[in-house]
């Protein structure tokens, strides 16, 4: 009966087992012996043993690599805070007890998460257009400035505007982390609300005491999964100007990079290493949010009584 | 009294919301504008939301613009038949034939505009990016690859969540793992492997291995199958019924909500997959999902905006409709994996 039973689970799990060593075990190991070698798919009879050449290069030789780190790295300083904050408080209006049809607005925030990545970014792009983009015609509409002439303001062009640009067309795919932030604020009991209330707590205290506290974990889920993606950041940047870097590389994040080394140059080794930067970059900053996260994230149910 | 004023509080509040929710949703309104004005309405930089044209009016085979003139005090439209810097000479159509001078800088003077929807663009940029070869593409792949993640999923997920096997948790945990892996890392030997096996340039890379389920699909239901009492694949093996027959004819059916939801979110996945078919497709046309087709499109008619963003709509109009046919599912089932308790 038991060895019946372990023979057809096994037999179940099959298609993930072969999946994960054909698809997952197999390429993370052949990815580190890539890593060691000078191999480039253009010409794959030339492949030599290196060493960790492609490891010196990309951490000493090619300062492109660590620049690309550093600029992802302040894009997710950006973009991370407001996003977290713009969905938590579409969340917060989503969840007041003073709108009416709430769930006709759910949908409506929704929305434009469904429009497919490439089209919502073309979109964008569009409202951007230093000249005819609704953003700077309402700017100018409204304050009298010329902003849609030469020196308007290039929201595409200009290097120390591009990072705020690129949070704002990040504000599109957010659908997914409001409905994650609704989700956990209806999850709060509400004996909590009116026990705050009884002890004579206002609405803002209310918020900090009881809401902001209850809702870390899912908060903590959220920057996790956020993190995790903006390392990875790559389709915006390619879409609007095929991953040039544009304007003056401050968009030569490490997905843009890793693309061109590996995939325009085909020089798989050195490619290799640059996708393991971007792995341990994302296990990195997961680890420290995990670590710290019991001074900032609270489990109710769990820990001292409070 | 009370009442009243809580009823006013939520209409303000309401009202505010739904002002914030139409300034979020403002970028499809530029995009549907654009989409029906003609090159000259764009870049003459009007903000104007309707796609308008200069009104004209056609005398003996001619056509002529029509300008709202101030004549002895009330303001007429007329055709400008002759333009001149100090005077010019107007015509009403009302009455053809009798001429009208006017003197002073027909510069001052406006334009009459007439709405004017350029529906073709949509036809132009159907044509242009080649839409029915990108759409055809695009549902093969969806649905394809949707079938081959949910069956094998489903087995997946059934096997870990009713039978026990040695190393099973390790195998779940790995299994999880896998989830948050950045596709980067594994990108570069698995595009090797399939190199070396003919494969680049089609579509099998990106087929082949949805068929070894998807661990996130396989953590979802999980989860639901779980939930489902184990008497009914008792009941179904006292009846004579083997572990095949028990998954496809007894538990299937029970799990078909999650089931529904990760067939849902995967044909959005694979609407959306960029990265794959970028590195697989790449200088094959004619196998371009919509995702590749329209960046293709963007970076080769970057001055014809309006055919650009009529391009981005049509391509929205299918996951648009599916959402609205779907959209309980969608919000229940991110609710259900997105918080964990």
């Amino acid at each position: 009966m038991r060895l019946w039973e372990y023979r057809w689970g096994l037999a179940f799990i099959a298609p993930w087992l072969l999946g994960f060593l054909i698809f997952y075990l197999f390429p993370m190991v052949a990815s580190f012996v890539f890593s060691l070698l000078d191999f480039s798919l253009a010409d794959p009879g030339a492949t030599t043993f290196v060493g960790f050449v492609n490891w010196r290069r990309a951490f000493v030789e090619d300062p492109e690599v660590l620049a690309s780190v550093g600029r992802i790295l302040l894009f997710a300083l950006i973009s991370l805070p407001i996003g977290m904050l713009f969905a938590l408080a579409v969340a917060l209006l989503l969840h007041s007890r003073y709108l009416l049809g709430t769930r006709a607005f759910r949908t409506l925030f929704y929305l434009p998460s469904i429009v497919p990545f490439v089209a919502a970014v073309i979109i964008w792009q569009g409202v951007l257009n230093e000249h005819t983009g609704w953003i700077n015609l309402a700017i100018e509409g409204i304050t009298g400035l010329d902003v849609t002439g030469t020196d308007g303001i290039r929201w595409l062009a200009d290097p120390r505007l591009i990072y705020f640009t690129y949070t704002l067309i990040g504000l599109w795919g957010l659908g997914n982390t409001i409905i994650i932030f609704l989700a956990g604020l209806q999850g709060i009991p509400i004996e909590l609300y009116e026990a705050a209330q009884i002890d004579g707590a206002g609405p803002a205290q209310r918020f900090f005491s009881v809401t902001l506290p209850l809702i870390t974990p899912v908060v903590f889920y959220n920057v996790v999964i956020g993190v995790i993606g903006l390392m990875q950041y790559f389709l915006p940047p390619y879409v609007i100007n095929m991953g040039s870097g544009f304007p003056n590389g401050m968009t030569n994040f490490p997905m843009i990079y890793f693309y061109r080394q590996a995939f325009t140059y085909l020089n798989m080794g050195y490619g290799a290493v640059i996708a393991w930067i971007i792995f341990f970059l994302g296990l990195f900053f997961t680890l420290i949010l995990f670590r710290t996260s019991r001074y900032w994230v609270f489990y109710a149910g769990g820990g001292e009584e409070s | 009294m009370r009442e009243q004023r809580l009823l006013l509080r939520r209409v303000v509040f309401t009202l505010g919301v739904a002002v914030l929710a139409a300034v979020y949703l403002l970028p499809l309104m530029y995009g549907l504008s654009m989409s029906l004005k003609t090159r000259d309405q764009i870049a003459s930089a009007k903000l104007s939301i309707l796609p308008l044209s200069p009104r004209t009016w056609e005398y003996e085979g001619r056509q002529y613009d029509l300008y709202e003139v101030p004549v002895d005090g009330e303001v007429r439209i007329l055709a400008m038949m002759k333009r001149g810097r100090t005077s010019s000479v107007f015509m009403d159509p009302q009455q053809p034939g009798e001429q009208i001078v006017w003197e002073g800088n027909w510069r001052t003077l406006d334009r009459v505009w007439k709405v004017d929807p350029q529906w073709s663009n949509f036809a132009e940029a159907w044509k242009a990016t080649k839409f029915p070869v990108l759409l055809k593409n695009t549902v093969l792949y969806a649905v394809i690859t949707t079938f081959g993640t949910v069956l094998s999923s489903l087995l997946v997920a059934y096997g870990f969540a009713r039978f026990s096997f040695p190393g099973k948790n390790v195998l779940f945990v790995v299994l999880m793992s896998t989830i948050i892996l950045p596709s980067a890392v594994t990108s570069i030997p698995t595009y090797a492997m399939f190199y070396f096996l003919g494969w680049v340039g089609t579509w099998l890379p990106l087929m082949v291995p949805a068929f070894f389920s998807n661990a996130y699909n396989v953590f979802l239901l999980r989860q639901f199958l779980m939930g489902i009492p184990r008497e009914l694949d008792e009941a179904a093996r006292i009846d004579g019924a083997g572990p095949l027959r028990t998954l496809f004819q007894i538990i299937a059916p029970q799990a078909t909500p999650a089931i529904i939801a990760v067939a849902l979110f995967h044909f959005f996945f694979a609407w959306n997959d960029f990265f794959g078919p970028l590195i697989y497709l790449s200088g094959k046309g004619d196998l371009y999902p919509i995702s590749i087709g329209l960046t293709v499109f963007n970076n080769m008619y970057t001055s014809q905006n309006h055919l650009i963003q009529a391009a981005a709509l049509i391509a929205s109009v299918i996951p648009l409709v599916v959402f609205a046919f779907a959209q309980r599912v969608f919000m229940q089932r991110l609710i259900d994996t997105g918080v964990f308790k």
